[in-house]
């Protein structure tokens, strides 16, 4: 009897629906909060939960004008202002360890130092650490340097923090191209600053696109030094989420629903509007020669 | 004499790439460094390049020292092995790049650009970038590229080793002619001795960081100066014998013994005088100096077919004595078995021999 076997480049539609279940699965979380975002605060807390129910946009509303529980008038919260903390942070602080990383990466790829691997290894080591370590230590750097609380305060620390990835990362790009066009580069005249602008930066967008996103979610998510290090003024989004909740009325889960959703935002913008990079620098090694 | 090496020697901490080289290049002469993969040649295409600093040694172009110039001030053309041509930019930009350090006008340079590209065919490929060029193109994009300027010399790493046999073959004639119009001295590193033999004035024969022999294509395949030579060019590989020299008959007609007890008596180099009997020798003979006999001769060893392969108008056979592999090379026409015996004849004068030291034993 001929052996059966599975014809390359085709899978079933059991194994899509399969996949489909545990898709829906993962995406089912990000679909209750965005629900739940236009859900007045009975229908949130209805049991079954309601999957039909009449959108309302208060949620939205109340994340940016409150009324005072005390006196009754409607007044703006802070978060407009914790929204720009984080994208201002965040931003700035991706950006200049991309910039520092890049200039780093291509340093330890194209002019090693002698012991270089360890360096390297050293580099990544402070990403290992889990940050609750080093926190202690850091309060006080902060307190007693007068960071604390201040935007460069919190920008200094994730550029800090970001710069090791950005090395890693953007090094394994410099590493995949091919020296000879540098060279070439070279031989027709080009100097060290041209061959680096003109003729490394462009080969390796994608690669950078894609440290920018994830430098650019690790610190958006980022709870716990924001937590500790930023004041009332430079309190970023996570932070002030986690402070909304509790309080005299309780979890308020349309409002809190409202907040997450709006965080999504901004990296699903930075996301889709970088998505083809993204997946070009993502696998970058993998396809390219 | 335009490029001229010193005494060039490269190290890599402990590993010495390129040992001592002496090498000199006229101007409008095609050298080719020749050699297996590892043997210091692209090292020493990158110092002459600037690309790498010279351990120790100079080089000199024009006359003119530049060890410590950089790459740029050096004004040398190099076309490199897997062409390197830039990603971002387009066919008519990459030929353009090398000019826009010469202080041309934008009209000077799109009439160079225009010039090269009817030289070498590109015009319908003007505006594509090199990720939609065939490798051929591609090939033809760099040459473009490293000609366009006048520079002081020209420098190819491994121009035609990416392309498939066909154009490999039309590109050397194109490349051959684009270099007769240049004359500019030019080095070629190759590891293929066809394009060597084919494309250059004179090869340099490179082993592990050493020059083995420097000479026009003809001597290097027909003198070769010492073993490594004689077995690295030619293709069916040289026959490398080991024997002993027993007696000298005369002048020239020298006498030998091989491995498994047959003797050779064949007419060589008269130089052969100075060699001691008994003394060890290697003997060489290209497959196709070798000859078919009907029946054993004294200038000649008796030995059994094991594979024919028909090369089309030749046929190479693989033969065996019990102790020698013997390749030969022979019209198509002449009928060979698998299995049989068969009798080769060493014609006079065709064959070298090689002393203890691997130098060959020839007058000058």
């Amino acid at each position: 009897m001929a052996r059966k076997y599975r014809e390359i480049g085709k899978a079933g539609w059991g194994y899509t629906a399969i996949t489909t279940v545990v898709g829906l699965i993962y995406f089912f979380p990000v679909l209750w909060i965005i629900l739940t975002a236009f859900k007045t605060r009975t229908d949130a807390l209805a049991v079954p939960p309601k999957l039909f129910f009449t959108p309302t946009f208060d949620n939205f509303v109340s994340v940016f004008y409150r009324s005072s529980i005390t006196t009754g008038t409607s007044q703006a919260t802070d978060m407009a202002l914790y929204f720009f903390n984080s994208i201002f942070i965040a931003g700035v602080s991706v950006t200049a360890a991309l910039i520092v990383g890049t200039l780093a990466a291509y340093a330890f790829s194209r002019y090693p130092l002698r012991g270089n691997d360890t360096y390297l290894f050293i580099i990544l080591t402070t990403r290992m650490l889990p940050p609750i370590v080093v926190i202690i230590p850091i309060f006080l750097m902060f307190r007693l340097s007068g960071l604390a609380g201040s935007y460069w305060g919190i920008i200094l620390l994730y550029t800090a923090f970001n710069i090791p990835f950005s090395v890693w990362l953007v090094k394994s790009f410099f590493d995949e191209l091919n020296p000879e066009i540098e060279d070439a580069a070279r031989m027709d005249g080009a100097s060290e600053r041209r061959v680096f602008f003109r003729f490394c930066i462009p080969q390796i967008l994608a690669g950078l696109s894609a440290t920018f996103v994830f430098g650019l979610i690790l610190t958006w998510n980022e709870f716990l030094f924001a937590l500790l290090l930023t004041g009332v003024e430079t309190r970023t989004v996570p932070v002030a989420m986690a402070r909304t909740m509790g309080g005299e009325v309780g979890v308020d889960y349309g409002l809190l629903a409202a907040i997450v959703t709006l965080f999504l935002i901004p990296i699903f913008f930075v996301t889709f509007l970088l998505q083809n990079q993204l997946l070009r620098g993502v696998t970058f090694g993998t396809v390219k020669k | 004499m335009t490029i001229e090496l010193k005494k060039l020697t490269k190290r890599f901490g402990s590993l010495t790439a390129v040992e001592a080289i002496d090498l000199d290049v006229g101007d409008g002469e095609v050298l080719c460094l020749l050699g297996p993969s590892g043997c210091g040649k692209t090292t020493t295409l990158r110092m002459v390049a600037g690309l790498e600093y010279a351990s120790e040694g100079d080089v000199f172009l024009q006359g003119k020292r530049v060890n410590d110039l950089a790459p740029r001030d050096r004004n040398v053309a190099m076309s490199f092995q897997f062409y390197a041509l830039y990603p971002s930019l387009s066919v008519a930009e990459n030929l353009a790049f090398p000019l826009h350090g010469e202080g041309l006008s934008k009209s000077e340079i799109n009439a160079r650009v225009q010039r090269i590209s009817d030289t070498l065919q590109l015009g319908g490929i003007l505006n594509r970038t090199p990720g939609q060029l065939a490798e051929g193109e591609k090939q033809r994009v760099a040459v473009g590229r490293s000609i366009i300027r006048d520079p002081n010399c020209f420098l190819f790493d491994e121009p035609l080793s990416r392309l498939d046999v066909q154009l490999r073959e039309e590109m050397r004639g194109e490349i051959k002619e684009v270099l007769q119009d240049l004359s500019k001295p030019t080095v070629i590193v190759t590891h293929d001795q066809l394009e060597a033999l084919t494309m250059a004035d004179r090869i340099a024969v490179m082993r592990d960081g050493r020059i083995e022999q420097v000479d026009t294509p003809h001597n290097v395949f027909q003198r070769p100066s010492n073993l490594f030579v004689a077995g690295f060019i030619g293709t069916p590989q040289m026959n490398l014998i080991p024997a002993t020299f027993t007696a000298l008959h005369g002048d020239d007609t020298a006498e030998f013994a091989v491995e498994g007890g047959q003797t050779l008596t064949v007419v060589v180099d008269p130089a052969i005088k100075t060699l001691a009997p008994g003394a060890k020798v290697t003997l060489g003979i290209r497959p196709r100096n070798l000859e078919i006999s009907t029946e054993p001769v004294a200038d000649g060893l008796s030995t059994r077919i094991d594979i024919v392969e028909p090369m089309g108008a030749e046929t190479l056979a693989h033969m065996n004595d019990g102790h020698h592999d013997l390749r030969l090379v022979t019209d198509w026409r002449v009928p060979l078995t698998e299995g049989e015996q068969a009798h080769t004849r060493f014609p006079p004068g065709t064959t070298h021999i090689f002393t203890e030291d691997e130098q060959v034993l020839r007058t000058p």
